[in-house]
């Protein structure tokens, strides 16, 4: 098997102070594959968009280290696009503005860097919206926005946690095959955080269940649904199967927590 | 009985009239017709004038206490014949935009810093509060005695009464601006500065607009302290003349004319602000 993507190697973490604070993440590892989706779902509080800070950069970690293609991260970078569960476009700025925002730093001439944009923008299907400011959007086409403006300086890997949380449970699915199809077009090394189990399967070929805090990973599905995948595929038995597991597993920590009086 | 029912089952359809939308006037947070609302104030300093004008001209009320508004008026007519209202306008006004202006070039910096590092303001913010609850009045007298009663003098004081002010309130705008905007920027790879300039600044834009209208109201009334205890000239200066002589409408009008200036910069600030932020409107 050719280097992963991205290595978390024993990654622990507290809030707080480091030797008596909060233990959120304990002893941490796990690898992806080049161009593979993986999903990490966990009852709440377990430390899973703790998880993704510290592989997104933005928390450096007590102990243990991230790899990029075999390289420590130092902070965040431009190698990793994240897409927040909080809409955090920039309101000041058009749909174009917010998606070319990302190439602001980049050096590719004008005209490839407007091309740029349009690719992403229509990915996403953002046509008749690019002049549009976010407060005139719902929050699945602001979404779609964050989607562009993470994709569109070409990350290796891209960091997702609750990007459709919030979201109604129609544009929730809307905006998952959306997800998948574009993912199916551009491959690319995908780390999705929710805890919704039907979107972690429908998506992943991977589903990390993580424990109840302080997380560690209690177990790992393999997803071998073929592509493309239409939401057909959530009524198959292969699916219900996997899904089985992982809720039985799922429970298994929620009772854990609601035992200690976490939940 | 039945017969009635029967012929009224018979009957052609009525179609029920629309039912009327009756207008709540006290419907909690409820929008109400801009019309209604428009006239609502307007009636309101209608109503002021029209009790002020019996009170007045009903000769309930003397007028060495409270002049008739057509006193007033006139005192306005003659002032600006006379060229003195222009020119105290234009001497307040110097005053205020350089008092103001001063006090905002460096309130916005240092408020920025502020509100994004918590060293700067765990380093300035006790001195401010201290010297934010320094009545700006009683230093008046040491202004005095260090800038003079010229210009400077009033510079000093609208600075002292501003800026400790307004620098909290563009820490209270910055920190608004939502963390995981600024993450986005670090995941963009942007250095601390650019994220400063690029995402907090515009961000903080609106709030920080609007902290300026404020401000400049409260300056406004500094001015009018700052002229009302040592000055040759000025709105403040004028009606502390008129004091003196006892010429109430001249106060009057001093006072109804700040106010005026005061409602001009205000609706300057407000319909500015709503011109170059209307990406804040929600759909």
């Amino acid at each position: 098997m050719s280097q992963p993507k991205v290595t978390v190697q024993n990654v622990s973490h507290r809030f707080g102070s480091a030797t008596s604070g909060l233990l959120v993440l304990d002893d941490v590892s796990l690898t992806l594959a080049d161009n593979e989706f993986v999903s990490i779902v966990g009852t709440s509080g377990c430390g899973k968009s703790t998880l993704l800070n510290i592989i997104a950069g933005l928390i450096e970690p007590q102990a243990g280290d991230i790899l990029v293609d075999g390289k420590s991260i130092d902070g965040p970078g431009r190698d990793r696009g994240v897409v927040f569960q909080t809409y955090t476009l920039f309101p000041w700025l058009t749909v174009r503005k917010n998606v070319d925002f990302a190439l602001r730093k980049s050096k590719l001439p004008k005209s490839e860097r407007q091309a740029l944009v349009e690719h992403y923008m229509g990915t996403v299907g953002l046509k008749g919206f690019e002049d549009s400011y976010p407060n005139q959007l719902s929050g699945g086409m602001r979404q779609r926005v964050a989607l562009a403006r993470a994709l569109v300086y070409s990350p290796k890997v891209l960091l997702m946690d609750e990007p459709f949380g919030a979201l109604d449970a129609q544009t929730r699915g809307m905006m998952q095959e959306l997800l998948l199809r574009v993912w199916e077009e551009h491959r690319i090394t995908v780390l999705f955080i929710t805890h919704d189990v039907d979107e972690a399967i429908f998506m992943s070929d991977r589903v990390v269940v993580m424990t109840a805090r302080p997380g560690t990973i209690k177990r790992e599905v393999r997803v071998t649904l073929p592509h493309p995948r239409t939401y057909e595929v959530m009524t198959t038995t292969e699916f219900i199967d996997i899904k089985h597991t992982i809720i039985e597993a799922i429970r298994e920590e929620t009772l854990k927590s609601m035992a200690v009086g976490m939940g | 009985m039945n017969s009635q029912s029967v012929s009224e089952t018979t009957a052609l359809p009525v179609v029920p009239p629309p039912r009327k939308r009756r207008v709540r006037l006290f419907a909690l947070r409820e929008d109400i017709p801009r019309p209604v609302y428009i006239f609502a104030g307007i009636g309101f300093i209608a109503l002021v004038l029209i009790a002020w004008s019996i009170a007045t001209y009903g000769g309930y009320i003397s007028d060495l206490f409270l002049p008739t508004p057509g006193a007033v008026i006139n005192e306005g007519i003659e002032q600006y014949r006379d060229g003195i209202l222009v020119g105290d306008a234009k001497v307040s006004i110097y005053r205020i935009v350089v008092g103001w202006g001063i006090a905002t070039l460096f309130a916005v910096p240092i408020g920025l810093l502020m509100g994004n590092f918590k060293f700067i303001e765990g380093l300035l913010e006790p001195f401010i509060d201290i010297v934010r609850y320094m009545p700006v009045v009683a230093l008046v007298p040491l202004t005095i005695l260090w800038a003079g009663i010229g210009d400077q003098q009033k510079f000093v004081i609208l600075f002292i009464g501003t800026f400790f002010q307004e620098v909290l309130l563009i820490m209270d705008n910055v920190k608004t601006v939502p963390q995981d905007l600024i993450r986005v920027g670090y995941t963009l790879g942007m250095s601390r500065l650019e994220i400063l300039r690029g995402i907090i600044l515009p961000a903080a834009l609106p709030g920080i607009w609007d902290t300026f209208r404020i401000t400049l109201g409260w300056t406004w009334t500094y001015l009018v302290v700052a002229e009302l205890v040592a000055a040759r000239n000025g709105l403040g200066r004028r009606i502390m003349e008129a004091q003196r002589y006892l010429a109430t409408e001249q106060i009057i009008f001093g006072i109804l004319f700040i106010g005026l200036l005061g409602i001009v910069t205000d609706y300057f600030f407000k319909i500015t602000g709503a011109y170059l932020f209307k990406w804040t409107k929600e759909r």
